[in-house]
C-alpha cells in the first residue's frame, strides 16, 4: 500500500450509465450509478480481491480498469501512465499488458476456431513473434496451465468446463502481461473442479509474478487469493484491506454481516455469529443519500443519512486498513439479536 | 399425518432413470434408494450431472415419459407414484408435493400478477372462490417477509427483485401446506445474504408445518446450514450417506473428502494450496466401469486386485449410515486422517 509506484492506481473512478427516456425527443432522465468513487491501488505482483453482491459494480470496475468502458469521471494511471481517456492507440501497447479472464468458459472461447487459434489470437494481432514461431509458444502456454500440448488443433467443444477455463488463462497469459483482470473465474465451474482453477491461478500469479485483479462473490475463493480484499457496496467500496485484518477484524457492519451470511461446511460445536441483513439491496438508480449502507444497517443514525462516511483509517485499524463507517464495529460490541428490524419497517 | 412409525413417508426404492438419446443410453440414476421422514431435511449433494435433478423431477412426474424409461419404487405416504396416472399426480403436485426450482425468474409467468399464479394453485387444489384465493395469497406473501403484501400482490414478477421472486415462488409452493416439498437449488442464483433469508425462512415454515423438504445442492456449506441428513451422488448413484454430522466430520468417501478438501474455507490456513479432485465429472453416456469415481479417485491401488474398476461397491446403509467404497473401515480410518487433523484444529 505504501509504496510509492504502484503498477496500477485508482482515483475517484465513477462510472454511471445513462437511462434514457421520454418521447419524442429521448432525454437523459437517470443514470445508474454502478461506481461511484473508487480509490485504490494494485502493486506489481499483488492480487487484490473485490468482492461484494451483485450489482455492487465490481464487474464494471473489472471493465474499467481494461478500459473496455469508458470511464465516467476520476482518473486510472498504469505504471505512472494517464489511460483513464486514452484512445485505441494510446492503449494498444498496454492492452497487451492488463488481460482478462472471463467468468464463462462456454461464451467466452470462438467455438470455431481451435485451440491454438485461440491461444495465438492475442500474439496475432499484436504482430508478435516469439522465438521458435507461436505454434511452439501455445505449446508451451498450454503445458502451463495443465492441458495436453496435443489439444493444439482441438475446438473448444472437445473439453470440459474446467479445461476450457485453462484455455482462458493461457490466452490471458499469450502476452506475458503484468496485470490480469479475473471476473469469476471459478463461479462457473464445479465445485471440485474450482480447486483445480484456483490453484492455476495462483501457481501463475507466483510463478510469473503477475498482479490480479480478482472479481469474485464468493469470500472463501477470494480470501484464499488474494493478499489484499476490497469489499464493495453499491458502486463504492466500504472496506479494504489485507486479507487477514479484513476477515478476522471486519470493521464495517457490512463485511461482517456478508462475511456471517457465508455458510460453512463444517458442524460448529458453538454456532456463529450470525447477522441476518434485512431486505434487498437497493437500486443503483437511486441509492440512498449519506451511506449507502444504512438502509439495511442495525445502526444506521441521522448522520448516516446525511453525510457519506470516507473511506479511512478508522481508529484501531492497522495503516492500511480503510473503512468507510462513522460507526465501525469493534469486537466487544455485538448486539445479540441482529435481526431486529421488522421487514414491513424497512419498506 | 397418515404415515406410521414403520413406514417412511417418503421412500425410494432401487430408482432407475435411463434416457434414449441419439448418442446412446444415459443413465442419470441408477439404482437410487433413500427415505425421508416428516420434518426432516434431507440434502442431496453432487455435481452437475450427478443425477440429483432428475431424481426430483421423477418424483414429481415432471419427466418426459416418451423419452425415459423408469425402474423402481417411490411411495409417498404409501402410494406409488410411478404408476399413478396423469391426473393422480395432477392431484398431488402443488398440494401434497411441491417444489422450488433455481431460477425463479423463468419459473414465473411474465403476464400474470404474483397473486393470480399464487392463487391459481390454491384454487385448483381446494375449488375456494376467487376472494378467498386472493386472501391466501396475500397471507402467504405475509409469511414469507415480503413487506406490504397487499400491495405487491398485484405486482408481476419483473416488480420484484431476485430474493423476492424466489420468495413468491416459495410461497407458491407452500400455498396447500404441502407434506413434500422439493427445492432444486433454491439459493444459487442468489447473494449470500439473501441466501441466508432464504434458508431461515425455510427451516422457519418447516418447524410451523412439519413439512419434508428435499434440499438440493452442489453447496456443502448450504447443507451444513440446513440438512439433518445428507446423501452425496456421484455419477447417478449415492456415494455416501449420513447424518450431517457424520458426513461432514468423518467423511467415509474419498469423493466427500475430496469436495471438502477442495473448498476454501473462511478460517483455514492461508497460502496453503487447495487439495482439488483431479478430472471431471463422468459422462453418464458411458460411465466408468467399477466404482465410478475410480478414475478420479487417490485411493484406488489400496485396493487389491484392481477391485475399484472392475466391480460396483455396495452401499451398505446401517443405521441411516453407509458408504459405497471398496475401502475397509481402518484403511479409511487411516488414509482420512490427515484431513480430520487440518478440518478440527
Amino acid at each position: 500500500m505504501s509504496n510509492t509506484n504502484p503498477l496500477l492506481d485508482v482515483s475517484g473512478l465513477t462510472k454511471h450509465f445513462p437511462i434514457k427516456g421520454g418521447f419524442p425527443i429521448r432525454r437523459t432522465v437517470g443514470a445508474v450509478q454502478a461506481v461511484d468513487g473508487l480509490d485504490f491501488q494494485v502493486s506489481e505482483g499483488e492480487s487484490l480481491g473485490l468482492v461484494g453482491e451483485s450489482g455492487c459494480g465490481k464487474s464494471t470496475t473489472g471493465r474499467l480498469i481494461t478500459r473496455l468502458m469508458e470511464p465516467t469521471a476520476g482518473r486510472i494511471s498504469y505504471r505512472g501512465q494517464d489511460i483513464t481517456h486514452a484512445g485505441r492507440r494510446e492503449l494498444a501497447p498496454i492492452r497487451s499488458e492488463i488481460q482478462m479472464i472471463f467468468q464463462d468458459p462456454y461464451a467466452s472461447l470462438n467455438p470455431r476456431q481451435t485451440v491454438g487459434k485461440i491461444i495465438s489470437g492475442p500474439m496475432e494481432i499484436n504482430d508478435i513473434n516469439p522465438e521458435g514461431g507461436r505454434e511452439k509458444r501455445v505449446r508451451e502456454l498450454l503445458e502451463i496451465v495443465g492441458l495436453n500440448p496435443e489439444h493444439y488443433n482441438r475446438f473448444p467443444h472437445e473439453f470440459s468446463g474446467g479445461q476450457r477455463q485453462r484455455i482462458g488463462v493461457a490466452r490471458a497469459l499469450a502476452l506475458e502481461p503484468k496485470l490480469i483482470v479475473a471476473d469469476e473465474p471459478v463461479s462457473a465451474l464445479d465445485v471440485s473442479i474450482q480447486a483445480q482453477v484456483v490453484n492455476l491461478l495462483q501457481k501463475v500469479q507466483r510463478e510469473l509474478g503477475i498482479a490480479f485483479v480478482f472479481i469474485a462473490h464468493d469470500l472463501a475463493v477470494v480470501r484464499h487469493f488474494s493478499q489484499r480484499v476490497a469489499v464493495m457496496y453499491l458502486g463504492k467500496i466500504v472496506e479494504i484491506a489485507d486479507r487477514e485484518d479484513l476477515y478476522d477484524n471486519p470493521r464495517h457492519p457490512y463485511t461482517r454481516a456478508l462475511l456471517s451470511a457465508v455458510p460453512e461446511a463444517t458442524v460448529d460445536e458453538e454456532p456463529r455469529e450470525r447477522i441476518r441483513l434485512v431486505g434487498d439491496v437497493p437500486s443503483p438508480i437511486n441509492p440512498p443519500s449519506g451511506c449507502r449502507f444504512r438502509t439495511r444497517c442495525w445502526k444506521a443514525t441521522d448522520k448516516c443519512a446525511s453525510e457519506a462516511p470516507p473511506l479511512v483509517q478508522a481508529e484501531g485499524n492497522k495503516p492500511g486498513h480503510l473503512t468507510a463507517c462513522h460507526y465501525p464495529e469493534t469486537q466487544e460490541t455485538i448486539p445479540a439479536p441482529r435481526l431486529a428490524k421488522d421487514p414491513e419497517a424497512a419498506a | 399425518m397418515t404415515s406410521t412409525d414403520q413406514q417412511p413417508f417418503l421412500s425410494i426404492k432401487d430408482l432407475k432413470v435411463h434416457f434414449s438419446t441419439e448418442d446412446g443410453v444415459v443413465k442419470a440414476v441408477d439404482g437410487l434408494s433413500f427415505d425421508l421422514a416428516k420434518g426432516q431435511t434431507l440434502g442431496i449433494v453432487g455435481e452437475s450431472g450427478s443425477g440429483k435433478s432428475v431424481t426430483n423431477l421423477t418424483i414429481l412426474g415432471l419427466h418426459d415419459p416418451a423419452r425415459t424409461s423408469i425402474e423402481g419404487e417411490i411411495l409417498l405416504d404409501g402410494q406409488e407414484l410411478l404408476t399413478a396416472s396423469e391426473r393422480e399426480l395432477e392431484r398431488l403436485r402443488g398440494n401434497k408435493m411441491s417444489m422450488i426450482f433455481q431460477d425463479a425468474l423463468a419459473s414465473l409467468s411474465p403476464y400474470h400478477t404474483i397473486g393470480t399464479q399464487i392463487a391459481e394453485t390454491y384454487r385448483k387444489h381446494t375449488g375456494c372462490s376467487k376472494t378467498e384465493a386472493r386472501k391466501r395469497a396475500i397471507e402467504m406473501l405475509r409469511r414469507v417477509g415480503i413487506p406490504q403484501p397487499d400491495m405487491r400482490v398485484d405486482d408481476y414478477p419483473h416488480q420484484f427483485s431476485g430474493g423476492m421472486r424466489q420468495r413468491a415462488m416459495i410461497a407458491m409452493a407452500l400455498v396447500c401446506d404441502p407434506e413434500l416439498l422439493i427445492a432444486d437449488e433454491p439459493t444459487t442464483a442468489l447473494d449470500v445474504t439473501v441466501q441466508a433469508q432464504i434458508m431461515d425462512l425455510l427451516k422457519d415454515l418447516q418447524q410451523e408445518f412439519g413439512t419434508a423438504i428435499i434440499f438440493i445442492t452442489h453447496d456443502l456449506g448450504v447443507i451444513a446450514d440446513i440438512a439433518d441428513d445428507v446423501l452425496v451422488m456421484y455419477g447417478g448413484r449415492c456415494v455416501e450417506r449420513g447424518t450431517k454430522e457424520e458426513v461432514l466430520r468423518d467423511p467415509q468417501h474419498p469423493y466427500t473428502l475430496g469436495l471438502l478438501n477442495s473448498m476454501p474455507s473462511l478460517y483455514g490456513p492461508v497460502d496453503v494450496p487447495l487439495t482439488p479432485i483431479p478430472g471431471a465429472p463422468p459422462s453418464l453416456l458411458n460411465p466408468p466401469t467399477g466404482c465410478r469415481f475410480h478414475p478420479r479417485c487417490a485411493f484406488t491401488e489400496k485396493v487389491s486386485g484392481g477391485k475399484c474398476s472392475s466391480e460396483s461397491p455396495l452401499l451398505e446403509i446401517v443405521d441411516g449410515r453407509g458408504s459405497a467404497c471398496h475401502l475397509t473401515a481402518e484403511q479409511k480410518q487411516e488414509l482420512f486422517a490427515d484431513f480430520a487433523a487440518t478440518r478440527h484444529n
